[in-house]
């Protein structure tokens, strides 16, 4: 199989990798890092396809869909560590309640 | 701190499950087609409308530059949600940095600075571009924020906002101008569209590296920080 | 150039300039909201008017036209939404004049701080939801779609307090884990068929293992921004904890949008590989929402968080459209049911939202056992609120009545009796939850609690939306003829002998 299909299913392994670390691990800042790594996945996933086999130059598009999937993964980053810094300042603990009780 | 173990049964049916998922969405990329349908023909046949000469930046400041517009938008909102979460004091946790620190910064920083100015301009010719330099923009504000007073105190005394939001309007401008000029939105004049895309880069870099300056330090910049100034010696000076 | 051609930009960037303009001039932030309320309504007419007089409207951003370029895309389900916009936006845009300029539910000086970004974020969430309803580009719609859910969650995040910073985290990463599963979607999309347009996606999807892959993912995204069961765990605290106006935008708008993609996408771009079992799916875990959030609601001790469980439910009757439609000759009457139903909840709910935040404002509380003498100190507002709940209930002469309604239709004219069943009976569960309110709020015995004073723009705007969800029933079918503007299905309306 092809150099970019190989990697293309190591974006999907690593998909599947964040996805279970958003489900397993309580901390808040794990999770936050869980979800990179699952846009890390897919931003791999575009950039190995944008190469075709035998073809000088790659696909341009996957390149700024990557570009601009980039800068709104930082922003939602941050905000959302914004978001944890709060709840650890006002609930004392890192990690989100179990239950949704108000 | 409690992590889970990796044998309880819950653990293991998500394994399986992810597994699965893996399995599922490699069986649809080994299924795509080899030599599939891309935009690549397309792209590279009205290259020399675009105004410049790299496939990416063409894609992401002309043809697709809604998309850009709306990420920059994105940015924007990012510093708007994580001010409304509360204010800090940048002062007070600033300290100016020990004599190698500083050294090193005299070197760094016109190093980081050139780097993102070649960066800006190669977009063109080359992968670079507004996103790339203002990252390392951002980067060099961070350095200096963590070793020199004064540039924190400014942070906090800027016409900050019109720096962070110069970006996104520049390129509404623009985009309204070509309205304008009588074509549709964002459709820049042919023999403009180079200079155009060079005007919006420089100053979308720009507010790129104050935003991410701004998201470090994570929160408004609290009225009591206003008042400050602060002298190249350290002390600090209540402005009347 | 004709000027009218322009009018989806303007609806796009006139709530993302003004948002700008919020920023930069703090103080100015409720008057540029009502500019930009009021400089939205000829804009959007202009479109109405294009739309129904010469059919759906395209505009190519940068003269390039799709593939190549993004378009700009109008149907009659797209201005029917930007309506429905602007009807509410409109409204949470009086609401928050009132709310925000005489203090809310938090201390002072923090107030003025919240009402201070409260403006510039909600005009941004405003110009996602336009650009979101007249995009018609699948990267752009993820973008937009992050645009949406970041200011939404900042918007609640804005109430502050413990509960409401929890519940906007929560928000975030269940948005952020449905953008990704989304924008996997489109990879797949783009790499198996080589366009990123709606349009011409529409045209190639075949049900190859990508396409398969496509639709799953995108409707699993999806539907977690839409709080389908069992992934709505999210919504309730979010939507209870956010401040008033947010609350209403939320429940009426922000998760119209995703569910808005998912109708798009299953109607438009995966006829091929949709298969019934999947539809039957999403419709037994909508029947799940509607007995799980009716049940919730029932137990339910704040006003708001019974509204939020109430969104839960309601939410549930969308995603039998679905299977719904499966049935021969029933597509479009369960499809305009859909659309209908969207309309009518977003006003009603939006009514509910709007009183019981005002309720909060007033007293200080919203828990429901000691609301005493609620409807002799706010009349108003609890006569919006009872309008509300007979749409939410689905009585005649409502909104919510006449999209159950061709609901019923469609599952009894399709032999699929089963849904109709759970339409008749969460309806009845509707009732329960709304009388339990109710019955309270009527009671006079004891003291009357004290409450402020409420500002007039506060009650009247919710009256008003819950007028407009009963004159969404008067009005009764006028809106099919624009919904059927180049409609995805075609074929009769089941009205069952309506007029």
């Amino acid at each position: 199989m092809s150099v970019s299909v190989l990697y293309s299913l190591l974006g999907s392994t690593l998909f599947s990798l964040g996805l279970y670390g958003l489900a397993a691990y309580a901390q808040l800042l794990r999770k936050i890092l869980a979800i990179n790594i699952m846009g890390s996945g897919v931003f791999l996933i575009l950039v190995a396809l944008a190469y075709g086999p035998g073809e000088n130059s790659p696909d341009p598009v996957p390149h700024a869909m990557v570009l601009t999937g980039l800068v709104v993964a930082v922003s939602a980053t941050a905000l959302a560590l914004a978001l944890a810094c709060r709840v650890q300042e006002t609930t004392g603990s890192a990690q989100l309640p179990e239950d949704e009780s108000d | 701190m409690h992590q889970k173990s990796g044998f309880s049964p819950a653990s293991v049916i998500i394994l399986l499950l992810l597994l699965a998922l893996t399995g599922f969405l490699g069986w649809a990329i080994v299924s795509l087609p080899i030599q599939g349908a891309s935009l690549r023909t397309q792209v590279l046949a009205n290259m020399e409308q675009s105004g410049v000469k790299n496939p990416v930046t063409a894609v992401l400041l002309n043809f697709r530059g809604y998309d850009t517009l709306l990420e920059i938008t994105v940015l924007f909102l990012a510093v708007l949600g994580v001010w409304s979460l509360g204010t800090v004091q940048i002062l007070d946790k600033v300290q100016p940095g020990g004599p190698f620190l500083m050294a090193l910064m005299r070197i760094l920083l016109p190093a980081m600075m050139v780097t993102a100015g070649y960066l800006l301009w190669v977009g063109a010719y080359a992968p670079g571009g507004a996103f790339q330099a203002g990252a390392i923009l951002g980067g060099a504000g961070i350095l200096l924020l963590l070793t020199d007073v004064r540039f924190a105190s400014a942070m906090a005394r800027w016409p900050l906002r019109i720096a962070l939001t110069a970006g996104v309007s520049i390129f509404i401008g623009v985009a309204f101008g070509s309205m304008i000029l009588g074509g549709r939105l964002l459709e820049y004049p042919r023999d403009l569209a180079g200079t155009l895309i060079l005007v919006i880069e420089c100053v979308a870099a720009l507010s790129i590296g104050i935003t991410l300056v701004v998201l470090y330090i994570g929160s408004r910049p609290s009225e009591a920080d206003r008042g400050v100034s602060v002298k190249s010696n350290g002390k600090r000076k209540e402005r009347p | 150039m004709h000027p009218f051609s322009a009018c989806p930009v303007w609806i796009i960037f006139l709530p993302l300039v003004n948002s700008i303009l919020a920023f930069l001039f703090r103080r100015r932030g409720a008057q540029l909201g009502i500019v930009t309320a009021v400089g939205l309504v000829p804009p959007l007419l202009g479109l109405f008017w294009q739309v129904i007089g010469h059919g759906p409207q395209s505009y190519p951003v940068g003269g390039w036209g799709a593939p190549l370029g993004i378009d700009l895309y109008a149907d009659g389900l797209s201005i029917i939404m930007l309506a429905m916009t602007a009807v509410v936006g409109i409204g949470c845009t009086l609401y928050a004049t009132g709310y925000y300029s005489h203090g809310g539910e938090g201390k002072e000086k923090q107030h003025h701080q919240d009402s201070a970004l409260f403006w510039p974020l909600w005009l941004l969430l405003w110009a996602a939801l336009n650009a979101l309803f007249l995009s018609a580009d699948i990267f752009n719609l993820y973008v937009a779609l992050e645009l949406l859910g970041l200011s939404a969650v900042a918007l609640v995040a804005l109430a502050g307090g413990p509960s409401a910073v929890t519940a906007a985290v929560r928000y975030l990463l269940v948005s952020l884990l449905g953008s990704m599963s989304y924008l996997l979607g489109v990879a797949l999309l783009y790499f198996a068929h080589g366009t990123l347009s709606l349009g011409l996606l529409g045209e190639v999807v075949n049900s190859s293992p990508a396409g398969f892959a496509a639709i799953t993912l995108m409707t699993a995204g999806l539907t977690m921004k839409t709080a389908l069961f069992p992934l709505h765990f999210w919504l309730p605290p979010a939507h209870a904890n956010a401040p008033a106006p947010v609350s209403t935008v939320l429940s009426a708008l922000v998760v119209k949008g995703s569910f808005y993609l998912l109708l798009r996408l299953w109607f438009q771009v995966f006829t091929a590989t949709v298969t019934p079992s999947v539809a039957n799916l999403l419709g037994i875990l909508g029947v799940a929402a509607i007995l799980w959030g009716s049940a919730q609601a029932l137990l339910a001790q704040r006003l708001k968080l019974l509204v939020a469980y109430s969104t839960v439910a309601q939410l549930g009757y969308l995603f039998l459209v679905f299977p719904l439609a499966q049935g021969t000759g029933t597509g479009f009457s369960a499809w305009s049911g859909g659309v209908y139903f969207i309309l009518s909840h977003a006003f009603a709910k939006g009514a509910a939202f709007l009183a019981a935040g005002t309720v909060l404002y007033g007293f200080g509380h919203d828990r429901i056992d000691e609301l005493v003498g609620v409807t002799r100190r706010m009349p108003v507002t609890m006569f919006a609120f009872a309008i509300a709940g007979v749409s939410l209930i689905g009585l005649p002469p409502s909104g919510g009545f006449i999209a159950k309604w061709l609901l019923l239709n469609a599952a009894l004219a399709g032999g699929q009796w089963w849904w109709a069943i759970v339409i008749v009976s969460g309806g009845l569960l509707a009732a329960a939850y709304v009388f339990r309110f109710f019955s309270r709020a009527f009671r006079h015995v004891g003291e009357i609690s004290t409450c402020r004073r409420i500002p007039r723009s506060m009650e009247l705007t919710a009256l008003a939306l819950a007028l407009f969800s009963l004159g969404l029933g008067i009005i009764g079918p006028a809106p099919f003829e624009i919904i059927q503007i180049s409609a995805p299905l075609s074929g009769p309306v089941l009205s069952g002998g309506l007029p």
